[in-house]
C-alpha cells in the first residue's frame, strides 16, 4: 500500500447530500446528509429497497458526480476536489459494467490494462490469475457480446482489477445474475479481500450483505443503520419463528396469511416451511388468530434479513404517510377461498381438462445450437409453475415458444387444450404475457396503456369498463392513473404490465424473470399478488433467477443446456441436495442439481472423446 | 506497488490504447461500414453518372404551319443542334397535346403567315416551353434563341441581306468549365457531403452510443482523462474520413476525368481542415445530447443539409434572401465549397484558399474547444 | 368486426404516443416548415444579382449604351470598370465577379459600318449552371440591344425574332417547381422513417413480442401502424400546401381532391417501404440507418434536383421504381397544370402498384420472421 492510504478510513463521509431535478420540476433528495465510515480491508455491502441512493452514493464515491453538501473522502482525498486522482487509485464496476461488446474478452482486458497503464511484466503475471479466478480462459478470443450474463459480469470484474486497486468498489454486481455465477463472483470477491483489499459494494441479496464485514443500511436516501450485520440481526433477536405445513401443501398459502397481519413484520417460505418474524403486540393477539392453530411453530435464531425487515418496518412506521403504499398488502378479491380449492366457483373452474399446458419433446436449434433440448413437461390448472435455470439455460426460449412468440423446431406444445403450431390466435385470447423488460408504451399514461390492451383483447362495453375498474383497484394503480407508464418507479411498472396481460380474464399468465433487479420488498409484495392470482383460478408460469421463490411455487422444473434437469414439489428439488443438511434451501438443491449433471456431462464427453 | 499514473509515457499509452479499441469497433461494426463505404459509394455513382444538369437533346415539337422553305430553312436550324431532337408536327393542337402528355419540353412554331411576315421584314417564331423545371426552361429558351440567331449568321455568311439578329454578338467564354459540364462541379461537392457524412453524422452516433450502453461510466473510473477519450475518438474517424476522401478524389480524378488544377497537397489540407470541423460538430452534438437518436437528427439538420442547400454547392448564394445570406456565414460548408470549386476549375488561387481556409481553421479550433468543454468525466 | 375494432385501437394508440409527447409533434411540424421555408428561399437556380466588371476600350457613345442596357437590368450589378484585360484574371479569380465584359476598341466604327461587332465575354465557369444562366441574361440582353439598333438605324433585310412564353410558369421561377416538389419529397422522408422507427422502437422495448401475444394478427398490426403514418404525412403535406399559398403564394391550378386521392396512394406506397425497412432491421439504429441509404437514392433519383431526362438511359429506368419520381410529377402536375384524375392514370397506377407490392411483401416478411 502506498503512504495515500495510511489513514484508518477507506470512505470518510460527513452528511453528505445530493439533490436531484426531476424534469417536472420537483427536487428529488437522493443522499440525506450521509454520514458513513468504511474502513480499509473490510468488506462493506450497501444494502437498501429500490431508491434507497445507493447508485448515487457510489458515484459521488467514484468522483462521477460532486456531492451538493458536506464532504466526501475517499482514500483520504476529498473526492470532490481531485477526482482524478481518486479515479487513478480505485477499481469501479458500475452496474451495468460497459463492456465493448464488439471487442473479444482479450481486448477489453487489454484495453484497461492499457489505460491502467500496467506492464508487460505485470500482465504476464495477472493475466493467469485472472483467468484462473473468472474462469474465462478458454474464452479469450471470444466477444465480449456473445458472453452469457454471468460471464460478462465475471469479464467487468477482471477488467477493474487488471491491476491491484486500493479500493474495489461494485455496484450490483451480482444482479441479474444466476446462482451458480454469483456463487463464484462471491468467491472472488472474497478471496480479494482475504488478500486485503477494501471493497464496497452494493446489493439486493441480503444473504451477501450477511457475509460481508460491514453493512450499511440506505432508505430514501436516509442512512437507517451501519455496522456489523450481526449488529442489525440482533434486531429481530427472539421475534423469528419457522411454521411447520403440513405435508405437500404450498406454504404461499400460510405466508399470505400471515403478511396480512399488521403485527407480523415478515413472512417467506423457507424450505418447506414459513419463516416470520413477529413485532410488538403480536403475544395478545395470537390467541384470536384461527389460522395458527394447528400449525406448529418453533422459535429460531435470526438471520440478517430478519434484522433488515425489522429496520425497515420501523422506518416505515415513522414515515408512515410517506412510504405506506410500498409492503402494503393486496385487498383480495375473495380472501376467503385462500383454504382450499372446493370452495372456488369462478370460471376457471369450469374448464374441462386438468393439464393447460403440455409439453412434449419440445425441441429448439438456432443453427447447430439446440437453445431446448428434448424437453416435456405439463402444467396443471391453478398452479403456480417455476421454470428455473441459469443464464442460457434456454429457459427464455422455452416460454418464448410457449407463448407463441417462437416455432417449435420439433415436438408437441399444447397450451390452453390448443396446439400452438396450427392455432396460435386462439391460444391468445386465453393467456397472458408479461415480458422481462415489464413492456409498456412509456408515452401513454396507465390508462391510456390498459385502454389499448383492452381493445386489443377486444374487450367492450360494460365488460370493458369492469375490467378496467378491476386493473385499477387490484393494482392499486388509481393514484397514477394520468402519469405516462414511462414514469412510473419500477415496482410500478411491473404491476401495470400484470394488469395490462390480465386485461381479458386470461386462464394462464406467462411472467418471464418478473422479479429480476427488484429489490426484497417489492418481490414480496409480488409474490403476494401472484397467491392471490392462483387463488383466484389463473395458472401462473413464471421463470426465476431466485432459488427462495421455488418455494412459491407447486411444482418446478430445473434446465441447463437446454435439458431438464430436474422436475417436481419443492420438497422433491431440495431432496437432490445431499449432504447440505436438513435445512438444505432451493439454492443449494440448484447448485448440487446443475454440478452434478455438469460432471455427468463431462464424464460422457470424456467417454466419447 | 507502483502506482503513478502520470507516468511520461501514461497519456500517449492511454491515447493509443483508446484509437486501437476505437478501430477494432469501428472495423468490426456494420453501422460504420455503411456510412463510411457504402453511402458513400451510392453518392459517388449516382452524382457522378446519374446527377446532371446539362441539357441535350430536348424533344421539341416544331410546328410548321408555314412550309414555305424559308420556314423550313430556320426550323432546319433544331436539327442541327446538339440540344434539339424535333420531332415535326403539323398543328399546334397536337402540339399542345404532346407537351401536355409530357413527350415534348417545349414547342417551335411556324404560324402560316411567317414567310410573308419575314418579307415584310420581321418573322415571328413562338417557342413555348414548360416552365414547371424553370431551370432547364431557361436553358431550353437560351438554346432556341441560339439556334435562331444561328439563321442570321449563316445568311449573313451567305451574303444575302439579314437584320433583327444585329450586328451585335456575343463571344462567351466559360473559364474554369469551358463545355460547361455539370459533373466538374457536382462531383467536387460531394467531398463536402461525404466528409459531413463521416465527420458529423457517424461520429455523433458512435460517441452517443458510448453514453448510451454505458461504457463511459467504467471509462471514466480509470486514469484516463477527457482529452485522450476525445482524442480517442478524433483520430480514428479523422482517419475514416481521409479514406472517404481519398476514394472521392480517386473518382474524380479517374472515373469522371473532372480536372483538378489546384495542387492536390493543397485539396488535402483544406480538406482535413474541414473534416476537424464535421468531427467537432458530431463530437459536440453527441456530447451534448447523449441520445443516439437526437445527435443524429441534429447532426442531420445542422451539417448536412445545410450542405447541400447553403454552401453555395448547388444553389448560388448570391442570389438568396440577404438574411440567408448571413446565415451562410456560419456554415463551414460554405468555406469549404468554396475551396473545392477553387481548387478543382481554378487552380491555387491563394487569395480565395488562404482567408477562406484560415476562416475553417478557426471553426475547427473553437469545436474542437467546445467538445472539450462539453466531455468531462461527469455522469448527468 | 372484431379485425377493425382492433386496427382502430391500435391506431388510436399510435396517434397518441406520436401526438402526446411534445418532442415528437415538434419533429412532426417543424422541419416540414423550415425545410420548406429554406428550400424555397435557398433552392433557387434563379440568378438575381449578377456582379460584372468593364473593361470598355471603345468609350463610345454606342458602348456606352449598350453598358446602359446592363447596368438598367436589376439584375446586373457592374462592381468595377478596368483598363488592363490582365485585371479580369484577378477579379474572376477571387469571385468578386461572375460575368467580365469586355469592349473592343472598334465597336462603334464597326456597328456604324454595318459590320459585326462583338463583344468578349467571360464567364466564372465552377458552377457551371450558374455560368449558364449568367449568359442567357447578357444573350437577352444583346438580343433586345439589336433589335433596337436595327429598327433606329433602318437596316434592311429580313429578320427572325422569338416570342417566348412559358407554360404553367410564366416568369420561370424556379421556387414554383421546388415547392410542390417537397410535397413529396418531405413527406416521404418522414413517414418512411417515422413507420420504420414506430415498428423498430416497439421492438426494442419489447411492446411488439406483447402485441403479438394479443389477437392481433400480422396483417392488422401493419395495418394499424401503416393508418397512422399515412395520417400524418397527410398533415404534413398539408402544412407545405399552406406554406406554398399563403406564403409564396403560387398559384393552385389543381383540384385538392385530386391531389390528396393521388397523395394517399403516394404515402401508402412509401408507408409500404417504410414497413419493408422495419420488418428487415432489429434496432432503431439500424432501421435509420436503412431508410437514410433508401431515402438518399429516391430523392435524388426523383428529378427535384436535377431533371430526370438528363440521366443515362440505365438511371432513368431506375426511377421507374422509385415513389418520389411519381409524386413530384404529380404534384405536378395537379398543382401547376391542373391535371385531372384521367389525366394522371399513367402517374398513379405506378404509386398504386409500388404499395400493392410493397405491403404485401413486408406482411409475408414480418410473418416469417416470426415462424
Amino acid at each position: 500500500m502506498n503512504e495515500a492510504s495510511n489513514g484508518t478510513y477507506a470512505i470518510l463521509g460527513d452528511k453528505v447530500r445530493k439533490t436531484f431535478q426531476r424534469k417536472t420540476g420537483e427536487a428529488v433528495v437522493a443522499l440525506d446528509d450521509v454520514s458513513l465510515e468504511i474502513r480499509h480491508g473490510e468488506l462493506t455491502a450497501l444494502v437498501g429497497p429500490d431508491g434507497a441512493g445507493k447508485t448515487t452514493l457510489i458515484r459521488l464515491v467514484c468522483g462521477l458526480m460532486a456531492p451538493d453538501g458536506g464532504s466526501l473522502k475517499v482514500l483520504d482525498v476529498d473526492v470532490a476536489h481531485d477526482p482524478q486522482q481518486v479515479q487513478n487509485r480505485i477499481g469501479y464496476m458500475p452496474q451495468k459494467f460497459g463492456l465493448y461488446e464488439d471487442l473479444s474478452v482479450q481486448e477489453n482486458l487489454d484495453l484497461y490494462a492499457d489505460l491502467h497503464g500496467v506492464t508487460q511484466a505485470e500482465r504476464d503475471e495477472r493475466y493467469p490469475r485472472l483467468m484462473e479466478m473468472t474462469a474465462l480462459g478458454p474464452f479469450t478470443r471470444r466477444q465480449a457480446g456473445r458472453l452469457s450474463g454471468g460471464m460478462k459480469q465475471k469479464l467487468g470484474l477482471a477488467c477493474t482489477l487488471v491491476r491491484v486497486p486500493e479500493l474495489l468498489v461494485l455496484d450490483e454486481p451480482t444482479v441479474g445474475v444466476d446462482p451458480l455465477s454469483r456463487r463464484e463472483l462471491w468467491e472472488i470477491v472474497q478471496q480479494l479481500v482475504g488478500e486485503g483489499l477494501s471493497v464496497l459494494m452494493s446489493t439486493s441479496y441480503l444473504d451477501e450483505a450477511e457475509r460481508c464485514e460491514q453493512v450499511i443500511v440506505l432508505r430514501e436516501g436516509k442512512l437507517l443503520a451501519s455496522g456489523p450485520p450481526a449488529d442489525i440481526t440482533k434486531k429481530a433477536a427472539g421475534r423469528s419463528f419457522l411454521a411447520k405445513l403440513p405435508d405437500g401443501a404450498p406454504a404461499r398459502h400460510l405466508q399470505s396469511q400471515l403478511l396480512e397481519d399488521p403485527h407480523i413484520v415478515d413472512a417467506v417460505p423457507q424450505a418447506g416451511q414459513v419463516r416470520f418474524v413477529r413485532a410488538d403486540g403480536y403475544k395478545t393477539r395470537q390467541k384470536r388468530e384461527p389460522e395458527l392453530a394447528g400449525i406448529t411453530t418453533r422459535k429460531v435464531p435470526p438471520r440478517f434479513e430478519d434484522g433488515f425487515m425489522m429496520l425497515l418496518d420501523e422506518f416505515t412506521r415513522d414515515n408512515a404517510p410517506a412510504s405506506a403504499s410500498v409492503a402494503a398488502p393486496v385487498a383480495l378479491e375473495r380472501a376467503d377461498q385462500v383454504n382450499g380449492a372446493d370452495k372456488r366457483t369462478d370460471k376457471h373452474a369450469e374448464l374441462g381438462d386438468d393439464v393447460v399446458v403440455e409439453v412434449n419433446d419440445l425441441v429448439r436449434m438456432f443453427g447447430q445450437f439446440a437453445a431446448v433440448n428434448h424437453v416435456s413437461f405439463e402444467v396443471r390448472r391453478r398452479e403456480i409453475f417455476g421454470l428455473l435455470g441459469p443464464n442460457g439455460a434456454g429457459k427464455t426460449t422455452t416460454f418464448r415458444m410457449l407463448c407463441g412468440l417462437l416455432p417449435a423446431t420439433s415436438g408437441a406444445l399444447r397450451v390452453a387444450g390448443v396446439d400452438m403450431h396450427t392455432a396460435r390466435a386462439s391460444a391468445r385470447q386465453r393467456i397472458g404475457y408479461v415480458a422481462q423488460k415489464f413492456s409498456l408504451y412509456g408515452q401513454l399514461t396507465v390508462t391510456e396503456n390498459l385502454e389499448f390492451f383492452a381493445s386489443a383483447y377486444g374487450l367492450h362495453g360494460q365488460h370493458r369498463r369492469e375490467r378496467l375498474d378491476w386493473a385499477m383497484s387490484q393494482f392499486e394503480l388509481t393514484s397514477l392513473a394520468n402519469l405516462p407508464s414511462g414514469q412510473l418507479p419500477g415496482g410500478y411498472k411491473q404491476r401495470l404490465a400484470m394488469a395490462a396481460a390480465l386485461m381479458h380474464d386470461p386462464d394462464i399468465l406467462f411472467l418471464d424473470e418478473p422479479t429480476s433487479g427488484a429489490d426484497p420488498l417489492a418481490r414480496r409484495e409480488f409474490w403476494h399478488r401472484i397467491t392471490s392470482l392462483s387463488d383466484q383460478g389463473v395458472t401462473v408460469i413464471i421463470t426465476t433467477h431466485f432459488m427462495e421463490e421455488a418455494e412459491y411455487c407447486d411444482r418446478a422444473v430445473i434446465q441447463d443446456a437446454g435439458r431438464i434437469l430436474a422436475q417436481g414439489t419443492p420438497a422433491e428439488l431440495r431432496a437432490h441436495a445431499k449432504g447440505a443438511g436438513k435445512m438444505a434451501t432451493m439454492e443449494d438443491a440448484f447448485i448440487a442439481i446443475i454440478e452434478e449433471a455438469r460432471h455427468e456431462n463431462g464424464q460422457a464427453l470424456q467417454a466419447a472423446g | 506497488m507502483d502506482h503513478s499514473p502520470n507516468r511520461s509515457d501514461g497519456k500517449l499509452r492511454r491515447t493509443v490504447a483508446l484509437i486501437v479499441k476505437e478501430s477494432r469497433q469501428i472495423i468490426r461494426d456494420p453501422s460504420s461500414i455503411a456510412i463510411a463505404v457504402i453511402m458513400p459509394t451510392i453518392l459517388i455513382l449516382l452524382f457522378g453518372y446519374a446527377l446532371s444538369l446539362d441539357v441535350k437533346n430536348v424533344k421539341v415539337a416544331v410546328v410548321l404551319e408555314d412550309s414555305s422553305p424559308t420556314a423550313r430553312d430556320v426550323a432546319s436550324g433544331f436539327e442541327m443542334s446538339p440540344y434539339f431532337a424535333p420531332r415535326y408536327v403539323m398543328s399546334m393542337p397536337y402540339g399542345e397535346q404532346l407537351m401536355r402528355r409530357g413527350e415534348v419540353e417545349g414547342i417551335i412554331r411556324f404560324r402560316s403567315d411567317f414567310s410573308s411576315q419575314l418579307k415584310r421584314g420581321a418573322g415571328e417564331v413562338q417557342i413555348v416551353v414548360n416552365g414547371i423545371d424553370a431551370n432547364t426552361a431557361r436553358i431550353i429558351e437560351n438554346y432556341a434563341q441560339g439556334v435562331i440567331g444561328q439563321w442570321s449568321q449563316r445568311r449573313r455568311a451567305e451574303g444575302l441581306p439579314v437584320a433583327g439578329a444585329g450586328p451585335l454578338v456575343v463571344q462567351s467564354r466559360v473559364w474554369f468549365n469551358e463545355t460547361g459540364e455539370s459533373r466538374y462541379f457536382l462531383v467536387p461537392g460531394l467531398i463536402v457531403l461525404i466528409m459531413t457524412l463521416i465527420g458529423a453524422l457517424l461520429t455523433a452516433l458512435v460517441v452517443a452510443r458510448e453514453w448510451e450502453r454505458g461504457t463511459l461510466e467504467a471509462l471514466f473510473v480509470t486514469p484516463v482523462h477527457a482529452d485522450e477519450i476525445l482524442l480517442g475518438k478524433i483520430v480514428p474517424y479523422f482517419g475514416l474520413g481521409v479514406v472517404g476522401f481519398a476514394l472521392t478524389v480517386a473518382a474524380a480524378e479517374f472515373l469522371f476525368e473532372v480536372p483538378l488544377r489546384g495542387s492536390l497537397w493543397v485539396l488535402t489540407f483544406v480538406s482535413m481542415l474541414y473534416l476537424l470541423v464535421a468531427l467537432g460538430i458530431g463530437l459536440v452534438a453527441s456530447s451534448v445530447t447523449k441520445s443516439q437518436f437526437v445527435a443524429s437528427q441534429v447532426a442531420l439538420i445542422a451539417t448536412l443539409l445545410p450542405a447541400l442547400m447553403l454552401s453555395g454547392f448547388l444553389f448560388d448564394i448570391r442570389s438568396m434572401p440577404i438574411a440567408l445570406q448571413y446565415i451562410t456565414y456560419v456554415l463551414p460548408a460554405r468555406y469549404f465549397v468554396t475551396l473545392l470549386q477553387t481548387i478543382f476549375l481554378a487552380g491555387d488561387i491563394w487569395s480565395v484558399i488562404v482567408p477562406n481556409a484560415a476562416v475553417l481553421a478557426l471553426m475547427a479550433l473553437i469545436f474542437m474547444i467546445v467538445a472539450r468543454v462539453a466531455t468531462q468525466k461527469k455522469l448527468a | 368486426m372484431e379485425s377493425v375494432f382492433r386496427i382502430m385501437a391500435l391506431i388510436r394508440k399510435e396517434l397518441l404516443a406520436i401526438l402526446k409527447d411534445p418532442r415528437s409533434r415538434v419533429v412532426l411540424i417543424m422541419p416540414p416548415l423550415f425545410q420548406t421555408l429554406m428550400f424555397g428561399y435557398a433552392a433557387s437556380f434563379d440568378l438575381n444579382t449578377i456582379p460584372f466588371v468593364v473593361l470598355d476600350q471603345d468609350r463610345s457613345a454606342a458602348s456606352s449604351t449598350f453598358l446602359g442596357d446592363l447596368d438598367g437590368s436589376p439584375v446586373f450589378q457592374r462592381i468595377a470598370d478596368i483598363h488592363r484585360a490582365g485585371d479580369i484574371k484577378k477579379l474572376i479569380d477571387n469571385r468578386d465577379a461572375l460575368v467580365a465584359v469586355q469592349i473592343g476598341p472598334d465597336f462603334e466604327r464597326n456597328l456604324r459600318a454595318g459590320r459585326q461587332a462583338a463583344i468578349q465575354v467571360i464567364v466564372d465557369g465552377r458552377n457551371s449552371n450558374t455560368a449558364a444562366t449568367a449568359l442567357g441574361y447578357v444573350n437577352a440582353i444583346v438580343a433586345s440591344f439589336n433589335q433596337k439598333w436595327s429598327s433606329s438605324h433602318r437596316v434592311s433585310g429580313p429578320s427572325v425574332r422569338a416570342i417566348v412564353r412559358a407554360w404553367y410558369n410564366e416568369n420561370l421561377e424556379t421556387r414554383w417547381h421546388m415547392i410542390p416538389a417537397l410535397i413529396g419529397t418531405i413527406t416521404m422522408l418522414q413517414t418512411m422513417l417515422l413507420t420504420a422507427l414506430s415498428v423498430a422502437r416497439e421492438r426494442e422495448d419489447g411492446t411488439f413480442d406483447q402485441l403479438l401475444v394479443t389477437p392481433f394478427k400480422p396483417a392488422e398490426i401493419m395495418v394499424g401502424k401503416a393508418v397512422p403514418s399515412t395520417l400524418i404525412g397527410l398533415i404534413q403535406a398539408t402544412i407545405i400546401l399552406l406554406v406554398a399559398q399563403l406564403w409564396f403564394a403560387i398559384p393552385f391550378a389543381g383540384s385538392f381532391l385530386t391531389l390528396y386521392a393521388g397523395l394517399i396512394l403516394f404515402l401508402v406506397a412509401a408507408v409500404g417501404i417504410g414497413l419493408l425497412v422495419s420488418a428487415m432491421v432489429a434496432t432503431m439504429q439500424q432501421a435509420m440507418l436503412f431508410s437514410f441509404m433508401l431515402l438518399m437514392p429516391f430523392i435524388l433519383l426523383s428529378g427535384i434536383s436535377t431533371p430526370i431526362g438528363n440521366m443515362p438511359e440505365f438511371f432513368q429506368y431506375l426511377t421507374l421504381v422509385n415513389p418520389l419520381r411519381y409524386a413530384i410529377d404529380l404534384t405536378h402536375r395537379v398543382y401547376l397544370e391542373g391535371a385531372t384524375l384521367r389525366q394522371l392514370i399513367p402517374v398513379l397506377w405506378p404509386l398504386a402498384a409500388i404499395g400493392a407490392v410493397t405491403l404485401p411483401v413486408a406482411a409475408w416478411l414480418f410473418r416469417n420472421r416470426l415462424s
